[in-house]
């Protein structure tokens, strides 16, 4: 019993060490597998802030547990269509950003987005776009059109798989029928409805997980990806490609924040300006395998990197980026959502 | 005697066979667990020969060390203190005496075994902003120690309630005081409903991650969220040889503790 | 309704019998009943409090009071804002509480015989079967779950041995079913069942089955007669702890049954997240234990009415 008193004294002792955040320290919370260890190698050994990476699983996570108050991080990885969301409920610190040491390195293309227009919250992490990728050794015609994933052909039938989360399955068909995103209209929504109805029995699996071996292994011929992961999984089966389609591509873009409550906000600032390093940034880029923001940092990719038709969005598609849908919408898509699944 | 009448109720025919084919089907995926996590190749679908890099790799991973640290923390925690929370409470509800309220006491103490995990889990993360309660680690360890109490109960209660009370009565006839009756007569008797209430906590908490994702703050993530994120992109040989770290560790808690525990029932027998 | 719920899960309590002990009944019960309400109860009744409000913008609640999270709830507002019936959230409740009964069915008819297997060996090799049993438990039940998928998917490991065997020749698919839900449920539950099954029949007096034996009770009558009886208890506590959790789950749902169907628990999930409509999620959580708590009190009833006394 005595042991007991003296374990449970020691955890509470230990969790206050925990609370009581010496100078340089730098927590950062982010996606799971989403920060690159090099990179945080390299922060720690420049600078000699010891930094401590937690992760969640969605921007919404993230929301209730910032709304809650609760939390102790410095560093935050923010969604583009959150990010007016975090900003309005004033859950995120003005950094004020364009002041920043290594802010010019940023890509004009990038700075000054719809969601952050005067990089007062935010800066780049990783942007990537949202399609499907098909194994090329079964499926070879219509590798051109969304059409292949929403509308699929009878042979592939029960071998296609989507997301597993509402927003970005309604994103995509709604880029297939042409719509824009965050739709408040019943009747668009209603048609929206029907293609994802019509789709489902060709349905294999609705998860945003383990896509990569499906696809790789061929479980899976034809799948909703992003197109970093689908790199990953033509890395692994040459046959994977990644389709950008002639109806476009939904965009998206991580932007990294502080959060209002943030204890360590000079080690924070620091961690920005340190990524908005090229060679820096690129370390990054080469764990998730995602593009970024930083002009240069392409010279410090490795060599798989270099020239992967994943990355590089050919001119002519058009690259749709979703913003923070309204209420209104949101119930929209929950109502969809729960026809599509009930 | 009755083995010679040829009635042995101590085994019914095809128990036998029954019994392995459950011990198959529930440590099928603990072997592939362990398999995997010697496989050279980082896809899990193909075997690239054995390898222990996933080890070293996961050993020499900060986060998952702290992650399984905070884990193996707060569930120590929680099964003790649940354990010791629920040990008089269950006594108090098989052995006390009726008195006004006690239906709703029962009831109340078997609540988080009813409450759906996402509601207690979005209520305790409110509840605790509100209150401004910050411990980080201990926060969870809270959290965890609330619906641990049940589980830990149950088993000490069906336990109880098997025994007969009259070895109890005859150590009072005896004039054995209270304590000594509980500590000479209750206790070792109803110890295997204890261990396996302490077992089921100690699994509930060890396995928790909804509550705990709400819950921890900065720093107080423990391994289910951890391994949650990793798997997130894929069945790493990594995340399962963490995993079988992990198992390594508690299986020899579990037969170390079991070891001492019988080494102290002979002692006591002595 | 908590005073409902207790005698669920506990027969009739033991006559006083201690009357030192008596009189700290209260003092032992303090501690244990003071934690949860502090940070269960409370909590859930602000929960309760939710479902009563309007969903926030961005997740959270606002004023004013409604009650629409409930009418949602069996009616769905049409195109004109008319109210029409509408039974999906009835089918999601439905759907999953199938699956829970199953799931607490499977685990009694592999629990039982396995309680009792391991209850009738030596203690040494008693004390081995139980740890061996609980061994696989102690690794993340997350961990299991994708360790099943690796399993029972198309190159998995299950379709694999079929086709060495040469009774299959082209994979079957197992994965992304209602089965395969099953069978992770069943799986994640199963020593929930078997060690509150255990701690009861193994306290069974030997003698008592001798004695049903001399009396010409064959396996089957002493099972019925005696076994079952003793071990209903632990039945009653197993079930409480499958049942309810099964109610909830949406792991097994989300990574076996491939996320096609939506469960209580992934529902409820889904409004705390991407719908941001907690009222709804709060209803439909407070619904839930409604139902669990309507089951809890009729199988009391049943038990209360068919034990003599």
């Amino acid at each position: 019993m005595k042991t007991a008193v003296r374990a449970f004294a020691f955890s509470l002792a230990a969790c206050a060490a925990g609370a009581a955040q010496a100078e340089g320290e730098l927590f950062i919370y982010n996606w799971s597998d989403y920060t690159a260890p090099e990179l945080v190698e390299k922060f720690q050994k420049d600078t000699g802030i010891k930094v401590t990476v937690d992760s969640y699983d969605s921007n919404e996570t993230l929301l209730a547990k910032l709304k809650s108050g609760s939390a102790g991080y410095d560093i935050i990885v923010v969604s583009s269509d959150f990010v007016e969301i975090f900003a309005k409920e004033g859950l995120i610190a003005e950094i004020d950003a364009p002041t920043l040491a290594g802010f010019p390195n940023l890509d004009k293309r990038w700075t000054g987005p719809v969601w952050d227009p005067d990089n007062a919250y935010t800066v780049p992490w990783n942007w990537g776009t949202t399609s499907y990728s098909v194994n090329t050794d079964k499926v070879k015609e219509g590798t051109d059109s969304l059409k292949l994933l929403f509308e699929p052909p009878a042979e592939i039938a029960g071998q296609v798989g989507m997301f597993g989360s509402p927003s970005e399955v309604i994103a995509l068909a709604q880029r297939y029928l042409d719509m824009d995103p965050c739709q408040t209209d019943t009747e668009n929504m209603k048609k929206v409805q029907d293609l994802l109805l019509a789709q489902a029995p060709a349905i294999k699996v609705y998860n945003s997980d383990g896509i990569i071996e499906r696809q790789a292994s061929g479980e899976t011929l034809v799948h909703q990806q992003w197109n970093g992961a689908a790199m990953r999984s033509r890395e692994l089966n040459p046959a994977i490609k990644y389709v950008y389609p002639k109806e476009g591509v939904v965009g998206w873009m991580d932007n990294v924040a502080v959060p209002a409550s943030a204890k360590n906000m000079n080690n924070a600032l620091e961690f920005i300006s340190y990524i908005m390093q090229p060679e820096n940034m690129a370390l990054q880029s080469n764990f998730t395998k995602y593009a970024n923001a930083v002009t240069g940092s392409e010279a410090f990719f490795e060599a798989s990197m270099q020239g992967a038709p994943e990355l590089i969005t050919p001119e002519d598609v058009k690259v749709v980026f979703t913003p923070a849908c309204s209420e209104e919408a949101t119930q929209l898509m929950d109502r969809v959502w729960t026809r599509l699944k009930r | 005697m009755s083995a010679a009448r040829g009635f042995d109720w101590r085994r019914t025919p095809g128990l036998g066979t029954f019994t392995a084919l459950v011990f198959v089907f529930v440590y099928a995926p603990l072997v592939v667990l362990v398999v995997y996590a010697f496989n050279a190749s980082n896809l899990a679908l193909v075997w690239g020969g054995f390898s222990v890099e996933w080890f070293a790799k996961a050993l020499g991973n900060e986060n998952l060390r702290r992650a399984a640290t905070n884990s193996v923390i707060v569930a120590v925690v929680a099964t003790v203190a649940a354990t010791l929370l629920a040990l008089p409470a269950a006594l108090a509800l098989e052995r006390g005496r009726a008195f006004r309220g006690k239906a709703a006491a029962e009831g109340l103490v078997a609540l988080p075994l009813v409450a759906p995990e996402i509601v207690t889990a979005i209520a305790t993360l409110v509840f605790f902003s509100a209150i401004g309660l910050r411990l980080g680690l201990g926060n969870v360890a809270l959290a965890h120690i609330v619906f641990c109490i049940p589980f830990a109960m149950l088993p000490m209660r069906a336990r109880l309630r098997e025994m007969s009370p009259d070895v109890e009565n005859a150590a009072r006839d005896l004039y054995a005081d209270e304590w000594q009756v509980f500590r000479r007569v209750t206790l070792p008797l109803m110890a295997p409903g204890v261990v396996a209430g302490a077992m089921l906590a100690f699994i509930v908490s060890l396995d928790d991650f909804l509550i705990t994702l709400m819950v921890a703050d900065a720093g107080a993530t423990t391994l289910p969220v951890y391994l949650y994120g990793m798997l997130r992109l894929g069945v790493t040989p990594e995340a399962n040889a963490a995993a079988t770290i992990l198992l390594a560790v508690s299986v020899t808690v579990v037969v170390v503790a079991t070891l001492v525990m019988r080494r102290g029932e002979r002692a006591v027998a002595a | 309704m908590s005073a409902a719920l207790a005698p669920a899960i506990t027969p009739a309590p033991a006559a006083p019998t201690a009357p030192g002990l008596a009189a700290r009944t209260v003092t032992l019960l303090v501690p244990a009943v003071a934690v949860i309400v502090l940070f269960m109860v409370v909590p859930m009744l602000i929960a309760a409090g939710y479902s009563f409000l309007t969903a926030g913008a961005y997740g959270g609640v606002r004023l004013p009071l409604t009650a629409d999270a409930y009418v949602r709830f069996l009616f769905d507002r049409d195109l004109d804002d008319s109210l029409i019936f509408d039974t999906t959230y009835i089918g999601i409740f439905a759907r999953s509480f199938v699956l829970a009964v199953l799931t607490t069915l499977f685990c009694v008819a592999i629990g039982l015989p396995l309680a009792w297997f391991i209850a009738c060996r030596e203690r040494r090799a008693r004390d081995a079967l139980l740890l061996a049993i609980t061994i696989p438990f102690w690794t993340n039940l997350l961990v299991r779950t994708y360790c099943w998928v690796l399993i029972l998917r198309d190159q998995g490991l299950l379709n694999g041995a079929l086709q060495a065997s040469g009774l299959t020749s082209a994979p079957i698919t197992f994965l992304y079913s209602n089965e395969a839900i099953l069978l992770g449920l069943v799986y994640s539950f199963l020593p929930f069942m078997v060690l509150p099954i255990y701690a009861v029949v193994e306290k069974i007096d030997p003698r008592l089955i001798e004695a049903g034996h001399d009396l010409y009770a064959g396996r089957l009558a002493v099972f019925r007669h005696i076994v079952w009886p003793l071990a209903r208890p632990g039945i009653a506590a197993g079930t409480l702890l499958v049942f309810v959790p099964a109610l909830g789950a949406f792991l097994a749902p989300d990574l076996l049954g491939g996320g096609k169907k939506l469960m209580i628990g992934s529902l409820i999930q889904l409004q705390f997240t991407s719908s941001r409509n907690w009222p709804f999620g709060a209803a439909a959580a407070m619904i839930l234990m409604a139902l669990v708590l309507v089951g809890l009190v009729v199988m009391a009833r049943r038990r209360g009415a068919g034990a003599p006394r």
